[in-house]
């Protein structure tokens, strides 16, 4: 494997990211992917929205668009629509595509037009401080539920497959070589690809939970999600020929 | 070619004439018909509609595919109007051509879905939030509506700018007869040579950014960002893309600025009218004259930047102003601007109802008798 760095604007750096956070996992993992070289560099193009996932588009040295909170799909699906030979992948967080962006979300799936989603999922609003996310596990505590989260959470995965998308499937940023596998399917699968990307953030999830650093935090995920009987399934969770794609005659 | 033709019939015919190859909308009346014909009209000559989920998709949706290198558009109405304003403000800090018709009913909220108004002006103008450029035109027939799209797209371009098609519901659903010149495409003056830094503008202070399909890598934000496109709150650098920003639409100020006046030489009082209103105002003054009043017109077909000069030039000899719209004086906040205090009248209606000829003449006798807001 070839040094990853060359993927980054390291001009840009240092990132914005937070000492333990997951997401620089997810981000190697697509970059691991992106340097098999099954897609033309010069064919990807990385479109965010608003948060810390959404952020790191910003530092692939590719074609990158940073959207408004929650519409990345919005500008993927017009991108996607107006050059249907470009490979779309668009990076967004819990808040930004299942909150402010849920309607985006759905309908995406429904439309079905050749996308990948990667969605991260840490269950907080990071870049403003750690407030409440529509995945906050019931009972947890962040910036705005004090006394501990009362309403259910969102599952992603089943959400979006039950509005139409051909492929979903989930990673965890503690088994990052399996997450290279999944992702790779979606960006192969034509239709729309979904991947929820389980991910962590200890400077305001973890630390409101008193669930340690990112290292305590990775380990915990990791419980979660291996063994025969896993709590939270992993790897492809659907798949399906594409519907008939709305794309340029 | 002498036809009948709806005025939102001529705004989806204008874009497709002016090289629109992509629309994305969402059902709102009254500009539906738009959406429609664009649907029927767009696949057959290789391009794309679609229909997204709302008008925040619709306008994100349009913004991407502007980035892709195509021209493209979307129609609305108020409701909708307001959806778009984020994007909107996105268009014009990133730097994005795209054409925004926003076919005007009467509101707030759901308001009159079916009846006129002008109660968009102020939202066209300062809409999404921060300071920001703004270009809005202003048709008033349905050869207008044809013509003012087909320069909205040029604009656009241009200028690498949203420019907004800003008319009420009479002009869009008004079918009238028209001999159309058909328009070309503009030329795609629009790709950049360099991604390395797609935002340092040239002379006339537009960004060149290449297309997302031109193989260069570069960064698109809403984020403030210097030449290079990337993320930065440098006051220097922020402070400097938004003066360029505002004067790159100043710079074409003169050029933009169209207005067309109508009796005005020795009008004692001129009537400001713009859309259908303008209509109804150009009959007034003929009216008017006819019974000794000395009256005439000053339609702005560029409401966004407002056509100060020409409306100066236009009123230097008059004694006073008397701006008739269907709202409660948006425009008229602006034309205080440019003429002495005091001097500015106001027929103004926000019922869903166009104003009528005989309304205006009347109006003009009570302001020539003193009166200063006739409702």
């Amino acid at each position: 494997m070839s040094d990853l760095r060359q993927y980054l604007r390291q001009d840009l750096m240092p990132h914005i990211l937070c000492p333990g956070c997951g997401h620089g996992i997810a981000l190697r993992s697509l970059l691991r992917v992106i340097d098999r070289g099954t897609i033309p560099l010069d064919r990807i193009v990385l479109v965010g929205g608003i948060g810390c996932s959404s952020r790191m588009v910003g530092y692939v040295d590719l074609r990158t668009v940073h959207t408004t909170h929650g519409r990345a799909l919005t500008f993927a699906t017009g991108i996607k629509l107006a050059r249907p030979e470009l490979e779309v992948i668009v990076v967004t967080g819990d808040g930004d595509g299942l909150g402010i962006g849920g309607n985006h979300l759905i309908h995406a799936a429904r439309r079905d037009v050749d996308l990948t989603c990667l969605l991260l999922n840490n269950a907080t609003y990071g870049m403003t401080g750690g407030q409440a996310a529509p995945t906050a596990a019931p009972g947890s505590r962040s910036t705005t539920t004090p006394g501990g989260a009362r309403e259910p959470s969102f599952d992603a995965c089943r959400l979006v497959e039950a509005a139409g998308a051909s492929y979903v499937a989930r990673g965890a940023t503690s088994l990052p070589l399996a997450l290279d596998d999944v992702i790779a399917g979606a960006i192969a699968h034509s239709g729309f690809s979904f991947v929820e990307i389980l991910s962590d953030c200890p400077e305001f999830y973890g630390r409101y939970n008193a669930l340690g650093r990112g290292p305590d935090m990775l380990q915990a995920q990791r419980s979660r999600v291996i063994g025969p009987r896993p709590e939270i399934q992993l790897g492809v969770l659907h798949q399906r020929p594409p519907a008939l794609e709305v794309q340029a005659t | 070619m002498n036809e009948l033709l709806q005025g939102n019939a001529a705004c989806a015919r204008a874009a497709l004439d002016a090289g629109c190859t992509f629309f994305a909308g969402y059902p709102i009346t009254p500009s539906s018909e738009i959406a429609e014909q664009m649907a029927a009209a767009l696949p057959k000559r290789g391009g794309v509609f679609v229909q997204m989920e709302d008008e925040i998709a619709s306008l994100g949706a349009v913004l991407g595919a502007s980035l892709a290198g195509r021209r493209a558009m979307t129609a609305t109405s108020g409701p909708g109007f307001s959806l778009m304003q984020e994007h909107l403000g996105y268009g014009m800090y990133a730097e994005i051509p795209c054409v925004v018709v926003d076919v005007m009913r009467g509101g707030p909220s759901t308001g009159l879905p079916t009846r006129p108004s002008q109660g968009d002006v102020m939202q066209a103008r300062w809409g999404t939030h921060g300071d920001h450029p703004a270009i809005a035109l202003a048709p008033a027939s349905v050869a207008e509506v044809y013509e003012l799209t087909a320069r909205a797209f040029e604009l656009s371009d241009r200028l690498r700018t949203p420019v907004v098609l800003l008319y009420d519901e009479v002009i869009g659903h008004l079918r009238e007869r028209v001999d159309l010149a058909p328009v070309s495409p503009p030329p795609a003056a629009r790709a950049g040579p360099d991604g390395r830094s797609p935002y340092a503008a040239g002379e006339d202070d537009v960004a060149r950014l290449p297309d997302l399909g031109s193989g260069q890598r570069f960064h698109v934000t809403g984020l403030g960002h210097g030449e290079r496109g990337y993320p930065t709150d440098d006051p220097a650098v922020v402070g400097d893309l938004a003066l360029r920003l505002a004067r790159k639409v100043e710079r074409a100020r003169a050029e933009i600025a169209w207005a067309e006046t109508y009796r005005t030489e020795d009008a004692d009082l001129v009537v400001v009218a713009y859309g259908i209103v303008a209509r109804a105002a150009r009959r007034a003054v003929d009216d008017g004259r006819a019974r000794g009043m000395r009256l005439g017109l000053f339609r702005p077909r560029t409401i966004w930047p407002f056509p100060a000069e020409a409306f100066r030039a236009a009123t230097a000899g008059a004694r006073g102003v008397l701006v008739a719209e269907m709202n409660l004086g948006q425009l008229a906040v602006e034309i205080e601007r440019y003429v002495p205090r005091g001097s500015v009248a106001t027929l103004l209606r926000a019922d869903g109802r166009p104003i009528a000829p005989e309304e205006i003449v009347a109006a003009a006798v009570r302001v020539t008798d003193g009166e200063r807001v006739v409702a």
